[in-house]
């Protein structure tokens, strides 16, 4: 229901998606089409989902580049792929499946059991950037630097950038484990969250093979 | 607390000053913003050309500003690399899209506003701040860059070593366009959700008038291309301030040092920008085309011919534009199989252009039309895009292009159909939504006499562009004074220069036109074009929320002018049928 607070023109949104719909004669429809009866909060997985295509061709471009400098460079050295990154790409993997576990506890209602795997899914989260961060020291003990081989400043490159936007689903992993949501429901905030996260995930699982099998 | 109540309650502005008119959350706030930032650099950008043009005409004469007076081939650089970047971001993807798209497409699809406010504020500050760092370059030691809108590597890659300009002028400029793709994509994202998910009851998308299809399709291109570009000048900066090799071939002489950048190719930067900088030119020119299409119904009072064929034109064109970007690369050692599947799938955009141009003609067509100043700019667009175009089919043919690639006839092409057709547009939504947008109506007689001289002045400017290209006459040289074979085309240079100060100082009805009819204008009704879509059904200003908690339902297509039958000679989106018929 409507806040009182000073942000109130921030809610615009749900002003037309928490509350019931205008009391207009025409409003009270719910086809498909007309924002004044349906379901506002799917502007935030719609929103989710450009973004994510926003996303990909980001990557995309750094990926294309990877292979065009490969293929036109004579001096491209592989680097010994840091261990560490099969350890990062399962604890990844794995926060994938906690965090389709804490949704199906969700769906069931377990409010309780959501929250443990919440947590489980945002600690793994960490894990992985930690893990990543470790990789780059060994990247480093090896003696690849970020400009030693235009394939090792790719490694950087991408592990930053992934990193990164990672970084940003775990924030927003916690901001939706604290439960303190304003314009999204909860239900929408999970699905919004998990959508970023599993693509995050696959996303990683790519690059990972890109480095390993590319390099 | 009821729904009804609910509504209301969201539907109050927020108080305060600094909330209400700067940090503000309301679209038609940030898409006024959008269009005075675009006004500021556009008038920039005009200042520059003029420089430009004073200093190829009359290459000694001093002009203030410069050391001693003296334009040297580099400030000469500075000035072109400035011109167009201000030109291609700030004004041709700002103002059409972000501005008027931010200001009216909500409103035309029965939205309270966009769908992310906050992030719609974010992209704005962003853009403005990408715009402060970019105009602080040219206040840096050794000022800003000289490698031109593409800051083509190696020249933007090494650093200081390549000249003035190349050190901090040029790291600023790649952090500005970083900051702006950041901001376009925040608000690609914002447009794509508000048109998939907020449109009013009854707005099928076949429903939609074509300025919403412009802004969207758009939007689109907008998504998949910026993130591209910021991943070039991501790549870039790291090049310039990491000593990585991503641009940079090996063995690099520049200014007699041996650079130790090795293995780095030029062309990747050329891929990637150009993967951008080909959508970009249609971000720039969609927006435009919907805008045109609107305006020419409203003043035919005739549908838009083929609206359908419109929308399915729209799409292709846009598709398409994100696999022709190796013709800005003919003469770049490609291979000619590759240059003869980018020649052929430029000539296919021809296609789609050619529909929507026909459909412009038909729309015309036997119709009784009202010449006003929106119009008139309106028909001014479909001239320049067809002038604009014919010259495009050459440039696409990789045998012509080898001769005419970085020649005047490049600039003559570009400005037409990208520069002056999205001006023309912008001038046109400028006249036509104006009284919507400040509650007056701007004057006509500055209006048409703005646009006669405009008119004429820009094929004054760019059609002996296309000789001088003839004549072999290369781009970014700042005087060809001492060139032995281009002295004799001086006198065209000191006519296109007449002709660019007569046309710049034209632009003053505009904005004298603009700033008094914000106030003393003649009052505008709330739908004085008597036209159809949502934006002239809602009172004048428009009320915070836009429809202030009671939102419209669309019973038919926008352009349904002349019905037989109806009472009037336009029936609005909104209008109930069984009202259709009524005096």
């Amino acid at each position: 229901m409507p806040h009182t607070s000073a942000t109130e023109e921030l809610e615009i949104i749900e002003g037309r998606g928490g509350a019931k719909p205008p009391s207009d004669a025409a409003g009270d429809g719910d086809g498909p089409i007309g924002s004044g009866s349906a379901m506002p909060q799917r502007i935030y997985v719609t929103g989710i989902t450009v973004a994510m295509a926003g996303i990909l061709m980001f990557f995309m471009a750094f990926v294309s580049a990877f292979i065009v400098r490969k293929g036109v460079g004579t001096d491209w050295h592989a680097f010994p792929l840091p261990r560490i990154l099969w350890l990062n790409t399962l604890i990844l993997l794995a926060s994938s499946v906690t965090m389709v576990r804490a949704q199906r506890l969700l769906a069931r209602g377990d409010r309780r059991g959501f929250g443990h795997w919440w947590a489980v899914t945002t600690i793994l989260g960490v894990l992985f950037l930690a893990g990543q961060l470790i990789a780059w020291r060994q990247m480093v003990a090896s003696g690849f630097y970020l400009a030693t081989n235009a394939s090792s400043s790719f490694f950087y490159v991408l592990t930053a950038a992934h990193g990164l936007h990672l970084l940003g689903g775990i924030v927003a992993l916690l901001y939706v484990g604290r439960g303190k949501l304003r314009r999204l429901t909860f239900a929408t905030a999970t699905e919004v969250t998990s959508l970023y996260w599993h693509f995050m995930d696959g996303l990683w699982v790519f690059l990972f093979l890109l480095l390993l099998l590319g390099r | 607390m009821s729904s009804h109540a609910t509504t209301v309650h969201h539907s109050e502005a927020p108080k305060g000053w600094l909330r209400h008119y700067i940090f503000s959350l309301d679209h038609k706030i940030i898409g006024t913003q959008y269009i005075l930032l675009g006004l500021s650099a556009v008038t920039i950008g005009v200042i520059l050309s003029v420089i430009m043009r004073i200093h190829l005409a009359w290459p000694n004469v001093h002009i203030w500003g410069f050391a001693n007076g003296v334009v040297s081939p580099e400030d000469y650089l500075r000035v072109i690399t400035m011109h167009g970047t201000l030109m291609v971001f700030f004004v041709l993807t700002t103002v059409p899209q972000s501005g008027f798209g931010n200001y009216f497409l909500p409103i035309q699809i029965g939205a309270p506003d966009m769908a992310f406010p906050t992030i719609n504020m974010l992209s704005f500050w962003v853009t403005f701040l990408a715009m402060i760092v970019l105009v602080s370059s040219a206040f840096v030691p050794g000022g800003s860059a000289i490698s031109g809108w593409t800051s083509y590597a190696p020249l933007s890659a090494v650093g200081v070593i390549a000249g003035p300009g190349q050190g901090l002028g040029q790291t600023l400029w790649i952090v500005s366009i970083a900051l702006f793709c950041g901001a376009s994509l925040m608000s690609a994202i914002n447009f794509l959700g508000t048109t998939i998910d907020l449109r009013t009851k009854g707005l099928s998308l076949m429903r939609m008038p074509l300025t919403v299809w412009g802004w969207f399709i758009t939007a689109s291109l907008a998504l998949l291309a910026f993130g591209v570009l910021l991943a070039a000048c991501i790549l870039l900066l790291l090049d310039r301030l990491a000593m990585t090799s991503f641009f940079i071939p090996s063995g690099d002489m520049v200014s007699g040092v041996l650079l130790k950048h090795a293995g780095g190719s030029p062309l990747l930067w050329q891929h990637l920008f150009w993967f951008f900088g080909h959508p970009e030119v249609y971000i720039a020119i969609l927006p435009g085309m919907g805008i045109i299409s609107h305006v020419l119904s409203t003043f035919s009072r005739k549908p838009v011919f083929g609206y359908k064929a419109m929308v399915y034109s729209l799409s292709a064109i846009g598709f398409l534009s994100f696999m022709v970007w190796g013709h800005h690369m003919f003469i770049s050692g490609m291979s000619p199989y590759s240059g003869l599947a980018f020649s052929i799938l430029t000539l296919v955009i021809g296609v789609p252009s050619a529909i929507k141009t026909f459909n412009w003609l038909g729309t015309l067509w036997g119709a009784r039309i009202q010449f006003t100043s929106a119009m008139l700019f309106a028909i001014g667009f479909v001239s320049v895009f067809v002038t604009g175009g014919l010259s495009g089919i050459f440039l696409a043919q990789p045998a012509l292009d080898l001769y005419l690639h970085d020649t005047y006839y490049v600039i003559g092409h570009f400005h037409l159909i990208m520069g002056v057709a999205a001006i023309f547009a912008m001038f046109a939504a400028t006249y036509y939504w104006f009284p919507k947008m400040f509650g007056h109506m701007m004057n006509e007689t500055l209006g048409k006499i703005h646009f006669w001289a405009t008119f004429v002045g820009v094929y004054c400017i760019f059609m002996p562009m296309h000789y001088l290209g003839y004549a072999g006459d290369p781009r970014r040289y700042s005087s060809i004074e001492s060139v032995h074979y281009l002295f004799a085309l001086q006198p065209v240079y000191k006519f296109i220069s007449i002709a660019a100060f007569v046309t710049a100082t034209a632009q003053l009805f505009f904005y004298f036109n603009f700033f008094w009819s914000i106030k003393h204008g003649k009052p505008a009704e709330r739908n004085p074009w008597r036209a159809t879509t949502l934006e002239w059904s809602v009172p004048t200003p428009v009320p915070h929320d836009n429809f202030a908690g009671h939102y419209p339902t669309v019973y038919r297509g926008p352009y349904e002018y002349s019905v037989p039958g109806a009472a009037d000679d336009f029936v609005p989106q909104d209008l109930a049928p069984e009202q259709v018929a009524k005096a």
